[in-house]
C-alpha cells in the first residue's frame, strides 16, 4: 500500500515539476514563436545556462548549510579578469594550468569567507555583502581602468566557446555547457552520496542537532564556501572564455542570477532541502522564460528584470505552499496509523 | 563597575570613539572640514541613504530584511520623471511615486507577513522586479530638466543653511526615536523581532505590524528617491543601483543583530556619522568611491568579527581558568584525602 509515496518524496516532485515547466514552456514557445527551437536559441541559451549555472551549483552548497554567498559575483569578475590577464602576459600557459589558476584564485577568495562566517561566526550575509564590495575594489585597483580585449588571449581560450564538442542533430553541445554539466553531475553525486553531502543537509536543516551529533559544523561550512569559491573561479574562467572582452564590472549582478536560480530550482533558503539538479533546472528555466516571453509577447528587453522577479517571488511561494501541502498529504497515511493505532 | 564605565564600553561608545578619532582625523587633514558647508555637504551627500536607514532599523530589529529599498527608491524616481516627461504636474507626480512605494512595500509585507515567506526572498525578488519596473517605464532614456522650484528643493538651502532633506531626516530622526524607544509600537517591534512565537502566543498581531513596517519602507524609501530626483536633477534606469548595502551596513554597523531584537537608533546614529565621515575623509585624500566601498565593506565585516573574537578569546580564557582551577582542587582533594 502506498509504496509509491515511500519511492518518491516530496522534494523529488520538485525536479519533476521543473521539468515539466520547462517542456511546457519549450512547447508553447516552440508552438508560437517561429523558428524558436532552432539551434540557435538552444545556442543562446546553453552558453548563458552555462556560467549561471556553474556558479549556482556552488551557491546550492552553500545554501543548503543555511548561508549565503553574495560575493560571487565579485569572485567571477575578478577570476575572469585575472586568469585573462595572466594569459594575455604568458600566452604560452597551458589550458590546464589556466583552469587551475582560475579555480584557485575562487577558492582562495571563498576561503576567506568561510574562515570569517564559519570560525568568526559572522553572519553570512553580512561577511559575503562585505567581500561583494571588498574583491570588487580589489579588482578595480588590479585593473586600474584598462581592458582585457579578445585579440590579447590566446587563440584556443576563445575558441572554447565556439566549438562543437558534440552534436545531437542541430543541437550543438559546446565545451562551455558540457563542463556545467559535468560539474553538475559530480555535486549531484557528492550531495546524495557522500558524508560530506549528507552533513551539507544535516547542518542546514538543523545547525543544533547537527552540532550535538557531533558534525563538524565549522570545518563542512567552512568547506561549502571554500567549494562555492571554487566553482564561482570555475565560472569566472567560462566568463573570460564566453566573452573575452573583460572589464572591472565583470561578473555584476550574477550573485542575484544565481540566487534567483537556486530559489526557482527549489532550495530552500533556510537550508536543509535542494538539489544543484534544480539549480541547474532552475537557471535553465529562468533564462528559457526569458528568452521566450520576449520574442512572444514581442515585449523590449527592458520587462526582463520585472519578470524574473515575478518569477522568483512565484516560484518561493508555490514551492513553499504547494510542498507544504504534499507534505501533508506524505504525512497523512502515517499519521492516520498512529491514530488508529492510539485508539 | 559603575553604569556610566559601562556604558563607555558598550557598542554605542566604541562607535562614539571612532567617530571622535575619525573626526579628528579629517580636521587634522583639512581645515575645510570642520567648516558648517562641509558638515551640511556630508549629510547631503548620503541622505537619501541615511533617511531610509532610519526605517530599515525598525525592518532589521523586526527580524526581517528589506533588499528591495534600493529599487524602490529607483522606481520613485523613475515614476516622477517619467509622469513629469508625459506632461503631468509635479505635484501630482510626486504623489504618484510615493503611493507607487508605499504600494511596493505593501506587496513585500503581504507575502512576509500574511503568505509566510522568508523575507530576503520575497525582497530579492522586489529588488529585481521593481528595478524591471523602473526601466520599463524609462527604458535607457535619462530624464532631466525638472522645474526649477524641484531641483531647488534638493540643491538649495531651505531654512537658514539647511535644505529640504536635511529637515526631513531630522524630523524623520526624532519621529523614530520617539516610535521605537518611547512608544509601545517600538517595543511590540523589539518584541516579535526577539520572539515571534511568543508575541503571536501573547496576542500581538505580527502580520499588521510586520505589514506596517514594510508599507513604511517602501513610503519611505520613495521618499527618499524623489529627494534624490530633486538632487540629481535627472533620473536614470539604474539611479540608486546598489544603496542597498550601504543603507544595511549603517544599520549593521550601529550594533542592530541581523537576527532581530536587539540595537537600537542611537546606535545607528552614531554609525551614520562614523560612515559619512570616513567617506568625507577618504574623499578629502582624493580616495576613489570604490575603494570608500570597499573600506565600508571591510567596516561591516570588522564590526561584528572583532567583538566575536574578543568575546571567543575570553571564553577560552574563562573555561582554561575554570580548568585550572579545578585541577588545582583536584589536586588539594587528593592530598587531603
Amino acid at each position: 500500500m502506498h509504496t509509491w509515496r515511500q519511492r518518491i518524496r516530496p522534494e523529488q516532485i520538485r525536479e519533476l515539476s521543473l521539468i515539466g515547466l520547462i517542456v511546457i514552456a519549450l512547447l508553447i514557445f516552440g508552438w508560437q514563436i517561429e523558428n524558436f527551437l532552432s539551434a540557435r536559441t538552444f545556442n543562446r541559451i546553453t552558453s548563458s545556462v552555462a556560467i549561471v549555472g556553474m556558479v549556482a551549483i556552488g551557491q546550492t552548497l552553500v545554501v543548503l548549510t543555511r548561508n549565503i554567498d553574495l560575493s560571487v559575483g565579485s569572485i567571477v569578475g575578478f577570476t575572469a579578469y585575472f586568469v585573462g590577464s595572466q594569459l594575455a602576459a604568458n600566452p604560452g600557459l597551458p589550458p590546464v594550468a589556466a583552469i587551475v589558476l582560475a579555480v584557485l584564485t575562487g577558492g582562495a577568495l571563498g576561503l576567506v569567507n568561510g574562515l570569517i562566517v564559519a570560525y568568526g561566526r559572522v553572519p553570512a550575509i553580512i561577511t559575503t555583502l562585505g567581500t561583494l564590495a571588498i574583491y570588487r575594489m580589489l579588482l578595480i585597483n588590479y585593473a586600474n581602468a584598462r581592458t582585457i580585449t579578445v585579440d590579447s588571449l590566446p587563440s584556443w581560450v576563445v575558441e572554447l566557446s565556439r566549438q562543437t564538442l558534440f552534436a545531437i542533430g542541430d543541437f550543438a553541445v559546446r565545451p562551455l555547457f558540457a563542463i556545467t554539466i559535468a560539474a553538475m553531475v559530480v555535486f549531484q553525486f557528492v550531495l546524495a552520496y557522500t558524508v560530506f553531502g549528507r552533513r551539507l543537509y544535516a547542518i542546514g536543516s538543523n545547525p543544533e542537532a547537527a552540532r550535538f551529533a557531533g558534525l563538524p559544523a565549522q570545518r563542512t561550512v567552512l568547506a561549502a564556501f571554500v567549494l562555492c569559491g571554487m566553482l564561482a573561479g570555475m565560472a569566472g574562467f567560462l566568463f573570460l572564455a564566453r566573452f573575452g572582452n573583460i572589464t572591472a564590472v565583470a561578473g555584476q549582478g550574477i550573485e542575484l542570477e544565481s540566487v534567483a536560480a537556486v530559489v526557482v530550482g527549489g532550495v530552500n533558503t533556510f537550508g536543509g532541502s535542494g538539489t544543484v539538479l534544480g539549480a541547474l533546472l532552475g537557471a535553465f528555466l529562468i533564462d528559457l522564460l526569458g528568452q521566450g516571453l520576449l520574442r512572444w509577447l514581442g515585449i523590449s528587453e527592458f520587462w526582463r528584470d520585472a519578470l524574473l522577479g515575478l518569477l522568483i517571488l512565484l516560484a518561493v511561494a508555490s514551492d513553499s505552499v504547494i510542498l507544504g501541502w504534499l507534505r501533508r498529504v506524505w504525512a497523512a497515511p502515517a499519521l492516520r496509523a498512529e491514530v488508529s493505532n492510539e485508539r | 563597575m559603575n553604569a556610566k564605565l559601562r556604558r563607555l564600553l558598550s557598542w554605542e561608545g566604541l562607535l562614539l570613539a571612532i567617530f571622535v578619532l575619525v573626526a579628528a582625523v579629517n580636521a587634522n587633514l583639512a581645515p575645510a572640514y570642520l567648516s558648517l558647508n562641509n558638515q551640511i555637504n556630508l549629510f547631503q551627500l548620503s541622505i537619501e541613504k541615511i533617511i531610509v536607514a532610519l526605517v530599515m532599523t525598525f525592518i532589521i530589529i523586526n527580524g526581517e530584511i528589506d533588499l528591495s529599498v534600493a529599487s524602490v527608491m529607483g522606481l520613485a524616481a523613475c515614476i516622477v520623471a517619467v509622469l513629469f516627461d508625459r506632461g503631468a504636474p509635479m505635484e501630482l507626480a510626486i504623489v504618484v511615486a510615493l503611493l507607487a512605494g508605499a504600494l511596493c512595500g505593501a506587496f513585500n509585507g503581504f507575502w512576509v507577513a500574511y503568505v509566510g515567506l522568508p523575507s530576503l526572498a520575497v525582497t530579492l525578488a522586489g529588488m529585481i522586479g521593481f528595478r524591471g519596473v523602473a526601466r520599463i517605464l524609462i527604458e535607457d532614456r535619462s530624464i532631466g530638466g525638472f522645474p526649477a522650484w524641484f531641483t531647488a528643493l534638493g540643491q538649495q538651502p531651505l531654512l537658514g543653511p539647511f535644505p529640504l532633506s536635511l529637515i526631513l531626516f531630522a524630523l524623520l530622526f526624532a519621529l523614530a526615536l520617539v516610535v521605537l524607544q518611547y512608544s509601545g509600537v517600538g517595543r511590540l517591534v523589539y518584541v516579535i523581532g526577539h520572539n515571534a512565537a511568543v508575541a503571536r502566543y501573547s496576542g500581538v498581531d505580527v502580520p499588521r505590524l510586520k505589514l506596517g513596517l514594510f508599507i513604511a519602507s517602501g513610503l519611505v524609501a520613495a521618499l527618499a528617491g524623489v529627494l534624490l530626483a530633486a538632487r540629481l536633477g535627472a533620473v536614470r534606469g539604474n539611479t540608486a543601483d546598489g544603496f542597498e548595502l550601504d543603507i544595511i551596513t549603517m544599520v549593521l554597523l550601529g550594533g542592530v543583530s541581523i537576527f532581530g531584537g536587539t540595537g537600537n537608533l542611537a546606535g545607528v546614529g552614531l554609525s551614520i556619522l562614523v560612515i559619512l565621515n570616513l567617506r568625507n575623509g577618504m574623499s578629502l585624500l582624493n580616495v576613489t568611491g570604490n575603494v570608500q566601498t570597499g573600506v565600508v565593506g571591510m567596516l561591516l565585516i570588522l564590526s561584528v568579527l572583532l567583538p566575536n573574537l574578543a568575546q571567543m578569546a575570553r571564553e577560552r580564557w574563562q573555561r582554561r581558568a575554570v580548568q585550572r582551577k579545578e585541577v588545582q582542587t583536584g589536586v588539594e582533594t587528593s592530598v587531603s584525602s
